[in-house]
């Protein structure tokens, strides 16, 4: 999406925030926006399609999205990401825990409209 | 009348001195009250193992002195049951370890749950094993095989409770079940009771990290700010009998509890929202609300229940090789560039100087690590600042130890052999333990209680049912 006169571009981080979990080779992220009003830009710009493209270098095998409406949030699921787990990794981070913050660098554009 | 769940621990090294105004908070009230102490993770499981594959005496939370002398004589004194699976790989040997701790504070009548059953390596091989879902590696060979361990739900620890238990030691238990146990030995919930199994469940889950639902592990500078992080006050969960829950913290501590923190820790480690799978109830988190009737004070409700699963999953441990981490250090002009040089030094020695088979990784921390992948590819695709600090980690695993010994040396001979000014060197290794899933039946779980010391066949005379 490129920027024009009534979108800006911003970080993810800006609109929302996020924890990561783990368990064996999945990786779950909670994401909520810190708004209730930028939940439907959350839901139409964090796609599985996006977050699969942002995580490919990980070696991700499948992106499950549930939205969360009542909590202005949705929990995003991620396998094989991990490249070995907690256990098993040769990454410093086996968990994943840092990735939350990963997520959290997407790009999202913001109808100026729903700036404050 | 509200049942008080407090949370002394979340994870194998928490801050030990966190259960002490939690405790406090509980006498303050004077309600009936139980402390939990969660230290045992996918992590920890396997590094209890491995300690008491090298003595027999240890593999039980390293910790337990620390997290529980503070607190002991007054729960006992104030009929505050503690419950924690800080038993890990020798429930037995940390059940010693609370007795002797009870006598030190005057207390040697102490009566002490052990809970049994988790541990089902011996009988591995004669039962149906279905792998968890999440799991995609090989069951590992029995040669290679450490422990298996199933997660046990709340039924053996209220049996603890009913004997009249004051410290209940388990090993592998589901987290939130820690929690749910006392709170089904003191409002005699039934097993049936899906919604409200779920909602403590629910507290369960919301209690067993400690502070991450209090204001840990959720401070961002300038977007979420919490107060006085240095002494974060961890959770108390009130409970009412009908399953309603409310997330607060002991006064004139640090952090906070807001529908943020509570909302964040919610989803901790849930996959499908509306299935949440634990042994003792299927949680439904699809209408949960989440909201704040006061400082300090979330409400969580419209949490529903079904019926638990058939299966226990099953954490299997096994012996992976061994891996080995070094490191060196590059600041200062052209940094970027000498670490750089010093990984492409350090990969064409391993290319002739290690077997074919060591797998290895290469860091540059300060500019991609924790983010990129095994194979680099942010770091191939992501400019470097040349003037910064930064530091060059290789990571690598084989199944001999040689192999991780001489590829880790060839780091540390960068000191002198590769570029100028690198320094600060480290490096370690030891052995890995692999940890994989799978799902067995309840008929091949044989989960119980016993009062540890006592006779068996004098158990029932000590029973005190509900405190």
């Amino acid at each position: 999406m490129a920027p024009s006169d009534d979108v800006n571009m911003i970080s993810l981080h800006r609109l929302a925030h996020a924890r990561a979990g783990d368990k064996g080779e999945r990786l779950n992220l909670a994401l909520f926006a810190y708004d209730p009003r930028h939940y439907e830009i959350l839901l139409a710009q964090v796609t599985e399609g996006r977050v699969q493209a942002l995580f490919a270098h990980r070696g991700v095998s499948q992106v499950r999205r549930y939205p969360l409406p009542g909590l202005a949030g949705m929990n995003l699921v991620l396998d094989d990401v991990l490249q070995g787990g907690v256990n098993g990794a040769l990454n410093l981070d086996g968990h994943g825990k840092t990735l939350s913050f990963l997520l959290l660098g997407m790009e999202i554009a913001l109808p100026t409209v729903l700036e404050e | 009348m509200t049942f008080l769940l407090g949370s002394g621990a979340g994870f194998s090294g928490d801050r030990t001195d966190a259960a002490i105004p939690v405790v406090a908070e509980l006498i303050r009230r004077g309600q009936p009250a139980a402390l939990l102490f969660e230290t045992l993770g996918e992590r920890t499981l396997a590094a209890a193992h491995r300690a008491r594959h090298d003595d027999p005496d240890a593999g039980f939370e390293p910790l337990l002195d620390e997290l529980l002398e503070p607190v002991l004589d007054d729960c006992l004194a104030n009929g505050i049951a503690i419950l924690g699976n800080f038993g890990a790989a020798n429930p037995a040997g940390a059940c010693e370890r609370v007795k002797l701790l009870a006598e030190q504070a005057g207390r040697a009548d102490i009566r002490i749950g052990h809970v049994q059953g988790d541990d089902i390596r011996s009988r591995l091989s004669r039962i149906d094993l279905q792998r968890w879902e999440g799991e995609s590696g090989e069951m590992p060979g029995e040669e290679a095989l450490i422990s298996a361990n199933v997660y046990l739900g709340a039924a053996p620890l209220v049996e603890a409770l009913a004997l009249g238990a004051e410290v209940v030691v388990t090993g592998r238990v589901a987290d939130p079940s820690l929690f749910l146990a006392p709170l089904m030995h003191h409002f005699g919930w039934a097993w049936n009771d899906w919604d409200r199994l779920a909602a403590g469940t629910m507290a369960g889950h919301l209690g067993e990290c400690g502070s991450q639902v209090s204001g840990g592990y959720f401070a961002d500078p300038g977007l979420k700010d919490v107060p006085d992080l240095a002494t974060v006050g961890y959770p108390i969960i009130e409970v009412e009998e009908d399953g309603s829950l409310v997330v607060t913290k002991p006064p004139d501590t640090g952090g906070c509890v807001t529908e943020r923190t509570v909302k964040e820790q919610l989803l901790y480690e849930v996959h499908d929202p509306s299935g949440y799978l634990t042994p003792d109830v299927i949680v439904d988190l699809s209408g949960v609300r989440v909201r704040e009737i006061g400082p300090d004070r979330v409400a969580v409700s419209g949490i529903r229940g079904r019926p638990a699963p058939e299966r226990l999953k099953t954490t299997v441990c096994y012996a992976g090789g061994w891996q080995g981490e070094a490191e060196i250090s590059y600041a200062g002009p052209n940094a970027f560039g000498r670490a750089r040089l010093a990984a492409e030094v350090l990969r064409e020695r391993l290319t002739f100087r290690a077997p074919s088979e060591l797998r290895s990784r290469f860091d540059i921390i300060g500019h991609t690590s924790v983010f990129d992948s095994d194979t680099g590819d942010l770091q191939r695709h992501t400019a470097g600042q040349e003037n910064g600090d930064y530091r060059l980690r290789l990571a690598v695993g084989h199944p001999e130890r040689r192999w991780v010994e001489r590829a880790t040396q060839e780091l540390l001979a960068l000191y002198c052999a590769g570029p100028a000014g690198g320094g600060g060197v480290r490096r370690q290794f030891q052995r890995r333990i692999c940890t994989a899933s799978y799902l067995v039946k309840r008929s091949d779980v044989e989960a119980f209680a016993t009062l540890y010391g006592t006779p068996l066949n004098d158990q029932r005379s000590h029973g005190h049912g509900a405190q």
